[in-house]
């Protein structure tokens, strides 16, 4: 079939939601256990899941897809009948298969050949729950209409004489005599008569019921088979009497997959004939007008959750014009502040509101870019499965939060880093079978995905129950590949952080599995091109845990407007802990420029903000205000700054595609005096004052890297 | 009149393939989401045919059909079976519930449309 593409990729669209339900059926079915009430419910739901991906791949000409659906659904089908329990074998067995489903849905999609061995190897398996009864219906697809080529053999034309008396039945189950003598004309000659003698007068007359017969006489080299199954709808709402004319006993009506006949091609209607006596097409279509005539409009609104799908290009420019709605009334604020009202006058009055009113918009306009997490979870569910099954490990998948909300965006580009922290904790983090045993642990190991809004940003948790990390091997390959000097003296959190570096990953730490020639480093630039930041901690013996925090939204941020060195700056309030004036007694110098802070008696080293950006030299300047910011694992650094001015929204503009990247600068924004103010990157920014430290002697990536200090 | 054709299926890529082929015809399409949506659209638009899936949520086509062709607001226009089976079982069970004919998946466009303007008798 020539379907538009557009359709084509509305089915791929489709498949991804059927493959997501597929999923989650698959998972409320192992929860539930086999015997439970519900799951039937969830049996049939992920039947029509896979059932829905075939009848939409058929319409495609997606045969692989198509084939290997119809095994997957018929042993589904068993399940459903009750003929076969799905024990634990079997739900792995589903779990394969959905994820070569998926796999071939992903391949007809990119129009790429899919693994065939996979998933033949899946295939042989479902088959093996199939009988020989099934295996012998193996599955075609007949286009619609008569296939009239298999069957017309070389015979001479036999004659046919059918009686054919319809029955008020025939009607009220909407069939029309005309197809069906269509239907018999397409295979040879027919004559039709009509026999009216039924009909009665006219006040008995009864527009509903059926008075007509008919006598066909037909020539054709079909068999009588043939003339069977074109009644074969019909043969219970009729009275029907088939005889060849030649006098041959009628065959036993075998059964028939002939379908609604073709019909193209055929003489004109009006040559057929009189069908006066026909019912009312449409009793109720009588009873009241047809008020929606002439207007087509689709109504989707069943099912627990009402959904409108809009085109993302629709939903980013919305999003842009409330972002330059929120600088407008930033900028009227100002203007109306600078006219100096009384503060009871009622523009200023109105002007809450509108900032509230602005507020409120932008709110749900970015909930519309929202989404839960629970698909990425889900895709990671079968990079886990993928992923044991490559290295011999058993492995499950646990995961909270699911309906953690997250920016469209943020979720499709956390996809890679994603399956690349998964594919490394199933195949570094966790342990072989038995030495999982060896170590009193289940033999089965589990990685633990999580979400979660903290704080107005979102924190996203991969685990394992491993080993934990091995440091002595990495700060091995981290000297080894010199990125480390060979006396460094790192703590372990610094040693742990290591693996993010770039060139770290080698051939020698990655097995086949995880390694496709992608460092831990990429991960990480992944996750801070998000606006966001990656670490990693392990105890050894219990495992490791990735944790990435993320802005929740990629379009506006809070933060707080500060001034460095007459520069107006905004900087992410969602990255400062705590903000502090210091006492000039509170500021102890360490070498020539470097300051420290003592706070609750730790030492936390003074970024300054203005020497590190280049605006001002470094050296004694003002104590200012310091704002403590986190950096990982647990330490703190105080980035300081002139003055805050002001706590706010900004819509976040990126330099790089205007201008270019500036270390410690994230982006930039317009304000309410229609200047333009950077914003800036706290982390980079403590980087940039690190790797500034003469002393550290470390190569460059390592000084970019190494930023945990925690001054103890 | 145009005719009026009612497509339930829960599969959307089947039932944009058909609104596509459907309302190039010049039918005009109405769809369903599943079997319940079905029947309550039909009342709604007043169809002149009906097309059905057989496996959808809430209500399956035999109880779409079922329904449609009983109780007094009973309906005889045609309704077709669009289905990716074509077992005999079902297809029995499909014809005493009262269906018109039966449509496998994957459809041909032009064959469709044939049918369905012959079915309505109507050139639209």
């Amino acid at each position: 079939m020539s379907g538009a593409p557009s359709i084509r990729d509305m089915f791929f669209e489709e498949c991804e939601e059927l493959l997501e339900a597929l999923v989650e059926g698959l998972a409320g079915l192992e929860a539930s256990g086999p015997d439970a009430a519900e799951s039937l419910d969830t049996v049939n739901a992920v039947f029509r899941a896979v059932h829905s991906i075939k009848g939409g791949a058929g319409a495609f000409g997606l045969d692989a897809l198509v084939d290997f659906a119809h095994t997957f659904e018929t042993v589904l089908d068993k399940v459903r009948s009750g003929s076969l329990t799905a024990d634990a074998d079997l739900m792995r067995l589903f779990h394969r298969s959905g994820d070569q489903l998926a796999n071939l849905v992903e391949a007809a999609r990119d129009d790429v050949p899919a693994n065939a061995e996979a998933a033949g190897a899946v295939l042989s398996e479902l088959q093996k729950y199939l009988g020989d009864e099934d295996a012998e219906e193996d599955f075609v697809f007949e286009a619609m209409g008569l296939d009239l080529g298999e069957s017309a053999s070389v015979l001479t034309p036999d004659t046919f004489e059918i009686s054919f008396v319809p029955k008020r039945a025939l009607y009220e189950n909407g069939h029309e005599p005309l197809l069906l003598f269509d239907a018999l004309a397409e295979l040879g000659t027919l004559e039709v008569t009509a026999d009216t003698t039924g009909i009665p007068a006219f006040d008995g007359f009864d527009p509903t019921d059926a008075y007509l017969g008919w006598t066909l006489r037909l020539t054709t080299t079909e068999s009588e088979t043939l003339l069977h199954e074109i009644f074969e709808f019909v043969e219970a709402l009729c009275t029907l009497d088939i005889t060849k004319s030649s006098a041959a006993a009628p065959a036993p009506e075998p059964p028939g997959l002939i379908d609604l006949p073709d019909l193209g091609g055929l003489p004109d209607l009006t040559e057929l004939p009189d069908t006066s006596a026909l019912p009312d097409p449409d009793p109720i279509a009588a009873e009241a007008p047809a008020a929606s005539a002439g207007k087509t409009h689709e109504k989707e609104v069943r099912g627990p959750k009402p959904t409108l799908r809009v085109d993302l290009d629709r939903v980013d420019r919305l999003i842009n014009t409330v972002g330059e709605l929120i600088i407008n009334q930033a900028m009227i604020s100002q203007r109306i502040e600078e006219l100096d009202l009384p503060s009871v006058a009622h523009v200023t009055n109105e002007l809450e509101a509108y900032k509230l009113l602005a507020r409120d918009i932008q709110e749900g306009v970015m909930a519309i870019r929202a989404q839960p997490v629970k698909p990425l979870f889900q895709r990671m569910s079968r990079i886990v499965r993928e992923a044991s099954d490559a290295t011999g490990k058993t492995a499950r998948i646990v995961t909270q939060g699911d309906s953690t909300e997250v920016d469209k965006t943020v979720i499709e580009r956390l996809a890679d880093p994603m399956t690349h922290m998964v594919r490394n904790a199933v195949d570094h983090g966790l342990e072989a079978p038995d030495a999982r045993i060896a170590a009193g642990k289940d033999p089965c190991g589990t990685i633990r995905l999580s979400a979660a809004h903290r704080s107005g940003s979102v924190f996203i948790e991969i685990s394992d129950d491993g080993a934990g990390l091995n440091r002595e091997r990495i700060l091995a390959t981290a000297i080894a590949k010199n990125l480390v000097p060979a006396d460094a003296e790192l703590t372990e959190s610094e040693i742990d952080n290591l693996l993010f570096l770039p060139g770290f990953s080698t051939a020698n730490a990655v097995s086949n599995l995880s390694g496709r020639g992608v460092g831990m480093d990429v991960v990480k630039n992944a996750v801070q091109a998000l606006g966001g930041r990656v670490s990693i901690s392990s105890q050894t013996g219990k495992g490791s845990t990735f944790s990435i925090v993320l802005p929740l939204t990629l379009a506006v941020l809070d933060g707080f407007v500060i001034s460095v060195a007459d520069q107006t700056m905004v900087i992410p309030i969602a990255s400062i802990l705590e903000t502090v004036r210091p006492q000039a007694r509170d500021l102890h110098r360490i070498g020539i420029d470097d300051q420290v802070i003592s706070i609750r008696g730790n030492y936390v080293p003074v970024v300054d903000v203005a020497a590190n950006l280049g605006i001002r030299r470094s050296g004694p300047a003002p104590c200012g205000i310091l704002l403590l910011v986190a950096t990982d694992p647990r330490g703190m650094s105080a980035l300081r700054v002139d003055a805050i001015h002001d706590q706010r929204q900004v819509v976040i503009k990126s330099l790089e595609s205007n201008y270019g990247r500036i270390p410690g600068v994230s982006a930039a924004t317009i304000l309410g005096d229609g200047k333009i103010a950077l914003i800036l990157d706290p982390e980079e920014l403590v980087n940039l004052n690190m790797g500034a430290q003469p002393s550290a002697g470390l190569p460059p990536p390592v000084q970019k890297e190494l930023r945990h200090v925690d001054g103890t | 009149m145009t005719t009026k054709v009612l497509a339930i299926d829960d599969s959307r890529t089947i039932r944009n393939l058909l609104r596509m082929s459907l309302e190039n015809a010049g039918f005009e399409f109405h769809t369903a989401v599943d079997g319940v949506d079905g029947v309550a659209r039909f009342a709604e638009v007043q169809p002149d045919v009906v097309i059905t899936d057989i496996n959808m949520p809430n209500m399956d086509g035999y109880g779409v059909i079922e329904t449609l062709r009983s109780g007094p607001r009973k309906t005889s226009v045609p309704i077709l079976v669009l289905t990716t089976e074509s077992s005999d079982d079902l297809k029995t069970r499909a014809r005493d519930a009262g269906a018109t004919g039966w449509i496998v998946k994957p459809f041909d466009d032009a064959s469709l449309v044939s049918v369905l303007r012959r079915l309505t008798g109507n050139a639209a």
